[in-house]
């Protein structure tokens, strides 16, 4: 039974001119235990699905349409039908967020002690003994010195500390549900490096089920065991890292893999995606990627591909010409570049 | 080739309340006519100030800065203004590198105005429209009348290379131009950057924590690995990523994470002694990356600074055990 | 196509143009409608005080035996101590207080933009003189200070009142419009103007100043709430020449015919108390819309 399952989840933001499609028909599935990434540029929706699934939207969005089924103990129930108190326990004990810390996720004039006393407090844990230990316990989980990080204020940590509490802060209740927002970036490379091999060591040591959004494709290789790879708000492509990386069927995936340049190995043939994402007010008709796709025909702008099944299992793409795309990726052909926009 | 522009022991400090601070640590570095070279190191590291101290923007507090020869703070009048638009920057942030209350043809035709490449309104449109064209802004009609908000990203970002461009400039320091950028459209941005070198001699000095990025904008070139103020390493990009000399350069390439879940799970990683940065304000003795480095010999490298020394290949470290096992000699000789 | 962008414009473009700016301006106006209601008020009060006096007729004799006579059809605020026409008086009495209010708000904060600017941008020594000097002018009590200059020189003409308060208010401006500039001063794009060697005066009239429009205007505006205020208060004092009538002499006239104590006079002390307030509480909420106006992002775009 997977502990979080999303089915058909859309979200818009309502602004005057008009509701914006920030996130449309998403579906997937977490195992317990499974990391997924959720991969997508600026536009993509992919912070705006991770803040729905805790439903921590701020005020203006309005999930339209959709389930997020999460089960525990054999006990399934839909996060959207929570009230304010199932949300209250169902948020940081079952389900727990991890902010990126470079964007002021500290309220930046009380100490780290009181942010764990605060948010100890939110959730019930009264004991200030209790609490202390257990702040004791996370530090050292995150391999931080307590005593020293404890009394400080916010601004006095590097980047790299301030991710480490604030994994630390999600921790506290042993959720079975880790989201992380954008757990790297603006990190330095060995600062990033100590976070990625934290996050694996805790996920091996208390087992919980991770789910990071990023626009770094490197972490996903680093990290999870599946990907979604999101455009104007669509999974456009769903697979396991393997055959995400190494055969992907969506347009974008491919342009997206080629857009990255590597350190080590090969330089490879590396390439820009044409144009920029689409105005998610205007979106036009068909699939939303066909006016920077390099195999796009008259029929992508028909309609919006469903997400169908490709050639290996467990992998979803939401294209029609995707044997197309196995084929040239398959041969040794040019990867098309597409022309400029159509 | 020769430099065009040098930065000769170059050092900055600055003066705050806890203590001076060393941005930067006597620093040599040549660059010659269309060189696209990159300047990496993690944040701390100086590059930053050492991209504000190549255009002017900042006063070297140690050490010269040279232009065709000549020292650039003791230059004055038509000299000195030569220099200053000969060197121009472009910011990482493309939301506020941009005035928010101006056109795309405001910001581009002031500079063309006011240093006389254009006297008409006719003229100024277009000597625009042909730089629009050159940053790949098509058709340059859709965008000059755009305010920034109006623009994505990265079209800020080639509006601000645009704008760069209106003074001829010799040499372009884009200090993480294509950090804050979507990813699917940063090699884009560095194409045409290449582009800029190759084409029109540009020297382009790319300042960046990504060495990925790095290593594909200098594959051609060179790069220089920056360490709490000091330049550590410098070499072709190949030959840095391929055999990275200093013990700090070797453990940025192995920690990186790479776009590809088999090499990146099996990658062997350079372990550190500390995960600790020394705070700037208290710098280590000797060699400041000893406390981390693997490498450390007690005895030299707390004590003596190594210098930047050439090795084999046309390459340069500073590292009293790089050096020796490279050259075949001792730290205690070269110093 | 884009030498159409460079053509002169013909005389109906530019009417065009006029056009729809303001029409766009009132559509963002009409989104906020405390800032709406405040710009009517102002069009209104505007009008009444300089358009109107040339279509009325000033109505100057004294009618001993209409005294505080309560509204009617011939006087719809009733009249005053000397039987005059209480509407009238308030139809011609905007137009000094008005003048001098905006005068006086011109030259505060022309002074207060100039300098503070430069003592940002320059720096050093300069910047030290003119924070030293302002920092005396702030501290120095400006009421008490305008009583005794307006005591001693007695000002006749309203150009020099005006430029009297003007003188007295500029210090707090430029405290923050120099704190402004100072921020400002570190953007990116200003730092990208000064490698482009655009010079000083680029740099602050047209990278720094128009980010700043919002800021201006609405100090603008409160400078003329403040003079304003000066303003009536020295006359009702009666430190200033009395001649002719505004809203600030018909209150000095008021207290001091104790029309306080008739209750039938009630509209001769309300009327300018109101013509006063409401001109403060239009120029204020309209000052709430202006940011939103200035914003480019909000203007015309796409």
């Amino acid at each position: 039974m997977p502990v979080l399952s999303v089915r058909d989840l859309s979200i818009d933001y309502i602004t005057r001119k008009g509701p914006v499609h920030a996130v449309r028909d998403v579906s997937f599935e977490l195992e317990k235990s499974e990391t997924l990434a959720i991969i997508g540029e600026s536009g993509s929706g992919k912070t705006t699905l991770a803040v729905g699934l805790i439903r921590l939207s701020p005020r203006g969005t309005k999930v339209t349409s959709g389930e997020i089924l999460y089960t525990k103990n054999g006990l399934t129930t839909d996060v959207r039908t929570f009230d304010d108190d199932d949300l209250r326990e169902y948020r940081w004990a079952e389900a727990a967020m991890v902010f990126q810390a470079a964007l002021n996720s500290f309220n930046p004039v009380i100490t780290i002690w009181e942010q764990f006393l605060d948010t100890a407090r939110a959730h019930g844990m009264k004991d200030r003994q209790k609490v202390r230990d257990r702040a004791d316990e996370l530090l050292d989980l995150v391999h931080l010195d307590a005593k020293r990080v404890l009394p400080a204020f916010p601004h006095e940590l590097s980047g790299g500390m301030k991710q480490r509490v604030l994994i630390a802060l999600a921790l506290m209740l042993e959720p079975q549900l880790v989201i992380l927002d954008e757990p790297t970036t603006a990190l330095d490379i060995l600062t990033q490096r100590s976070i990625i091999d934290l996050l694996r060591q805790l996920r091996e040591k208390l087992g919980f089920s991770m789910i990071f959004i990023s626009h770094d494709l490197s972490i996903a290789a680093e990290l999870a065991d599946r990907m979604i790879t999101m455009y104007a708000g669509r999974v456009v492509e769903e697979a396991s890292v393997a055959d995400m990386f190494y055969r992907p069927r969506h347009p974008y995936s491919v342009g997206l893999l080629r857009a990255v340049p590597r350190v080590s190995g090969a330089l490879g043939s590396v390439a820009s995606i044409p144009g920029s994402p689409p105005d998610l007010m205007r979106l036009p008709v068909g699939c939303s990627y066909a006016p920077r796709c390099p195999f796009a025909i008259e029929a992508c702008r028909a309609a919006d591909p469903p997400l169908v099944p490709v050639d290996t299992p467990r992998h979803q793409a939401a294209c029609i010409r995707w044997k197309h795309v196995a084929e040239v990726l398959g041969s040794d052909a040019e990867i098309p570049v597409a022309e400029k926009l159509a | 080739m020769t430099a065009l522009i040098e930065l000769d022991h170059v050092s900055r400090t600055f003066t705050t309340p806890d203590g001076v601070i060393t941005a930067v640590d006597s620093v040599s570095l040549a660059f010659g006519q269309g060189e696209a070279m990159c300047l990496v190191g993690e944040s701390g590291c100086g590059k930053t100030t050492t991209g504000r101290l190549l255009t002017g923007l900042l006063r070297p507090t140690g050490g010269r800065l040279l232009y065709e020869g000549k020292d650039v703070w003791l230059t004055k009048g038509a000299d000195l203004a030569r220099f200053r638009r000969a060197v121009q920057l472009v910011h990482q942030d493309p939301y506020a590198s941009l005035n928010p209350t101006r056109t795309v043809f405001q910001t581009l035709s002031a500079p063309l105005f006011r240093h006389k490449k254009a006297s008409s309104q006719r003229q100024a449109l277009a000597a625009v429209t042909e730089l629009l064209q050159r940053v790949d802004l098509s058709p340059p009609e859709n965008f000059i009348a755009k305010y920034p908000h109006q623009l994505s990203g990265g079209q800020r970002q080639r509006v601000a290379i645009a704008r760069a461009l209106t003074v001829d400039p010799k040499v372009i320091v884009a200090d993480e131009a294509v950090s804050m950028v979507d990813v699917s459209i940063r090699i884009s941005l560095l194409n045409l950057l290449l582009a800029l070198a190759k084409e029109f001699g540009v020297t382009i000095v790319l300042i960046t924590h990504d060495l990925a990025v790095a290593r594909y904008f200098a594959r051609r070139g060179r790069i220089g690995v920056m360490y709490l103020g000091r330049m550590v390493e410098l070499a072709d990009t190949e030959a840095l990523v391929t055999d990275p000399a200093h013990p700090y350069s070797a453990a940025l390439i192995a920690a990186i994470p790479e776009a590809d879940p088999d090499i990146t799970r099996s990658k062997k990683r350079v372990e550190l002694r500390s995960a600790e940065i020394p705070s700037l304000l208290s710098l280590p003795p000797g060699c400041t990356f000893h406390p981390r480095c693997p490498l450390a010999e007690a005895g030299i490298c707390d004590v003596l600074v190594p210098e930047l020394l050439p090795i084999p290949g046309a390459r340069e470290v500073a590292c009293h055990v790089a050096v020796r096992e490279r050259t075949g000699q001792s730290a205690a000789v070269t110093a | 196509m884009t030498t159409a962008i460079l053509a002169r414009p013909t005389v109906g473009q530019r009417l065009l143009g006029l056009w729809l700016a303001s029409a766009g301006f009132l559509r963002l106006l009409s989104r906020r409608p405390v800032g709406l209601a405040g710009f009517i008020g102002i069009v209104f009060f505007l009008l009444l005080a300089f358009v109107a006096p040339l279509f009325v007729p000033f109505q100057n004799d004294p009618s001993l035996a209409d005294i505080y006579q309560t509204p009617s059809a011939a006087h719809p605020l009733g009249t005053d101590f000397q039987g005059k026409d209480v509407l009238n008086q308030i139809v011609f009495g905007g137009r000094d207080i008005l003048t001098v209010a905006i005068l006086a708000a011109l030259v505060s904060t022309v002074i207060a933009i100039t300098f503070g600017s430069v003592a940002a941008v320059v720096g050093g020594r300069l910047d030290s003189a003119i924070l030293a000097i302002t920092d005396v002018v702030l501290t120095l009590p400006k009421l008490i200070l305008l009583i005794a200059v307006a005591a001693i020189l007695r000002p006749t003409g309203f150009v020099f009142l005006a430029i009297l308060l003007g003188l007295l208010q500029w210090s707090s401006l430029l405290r923050q419009i120099r704190a402004q500039v100072l921020s400002l001063k570190e953007r990116d794009y200003v730092e990208a103007a000064r490698s482009l060697d655009l010079g000083i005066v680029h740099i602050v009239f047209r990278e720094i100043l128009p980010t700043m429009r919002s800021y201006i205007a609405i100090h603008f505006i409160f400078a003329m709430t403040e003079a304003m205020y000066a303003q009536v208060f020295i006359v009702i004092l009666g430190l200033v020449p009395v001649s002719g009538s505004n809203w600030g002499i018909m209150l000095y006239f008021a207290q001091g015919q104790g029309a306080l104590y008739f209750r039938d006079s009630i509209w001769y002390i309300l009327s300018p108390i109101l013509a006063i307030s409401l001109v403060q509480l239009s120029l204020v909420s309209f000052a709430s819309a202006l940011e939103d106006i200035f914003n480019p992002r909000l203007r015309g775009s796409a």
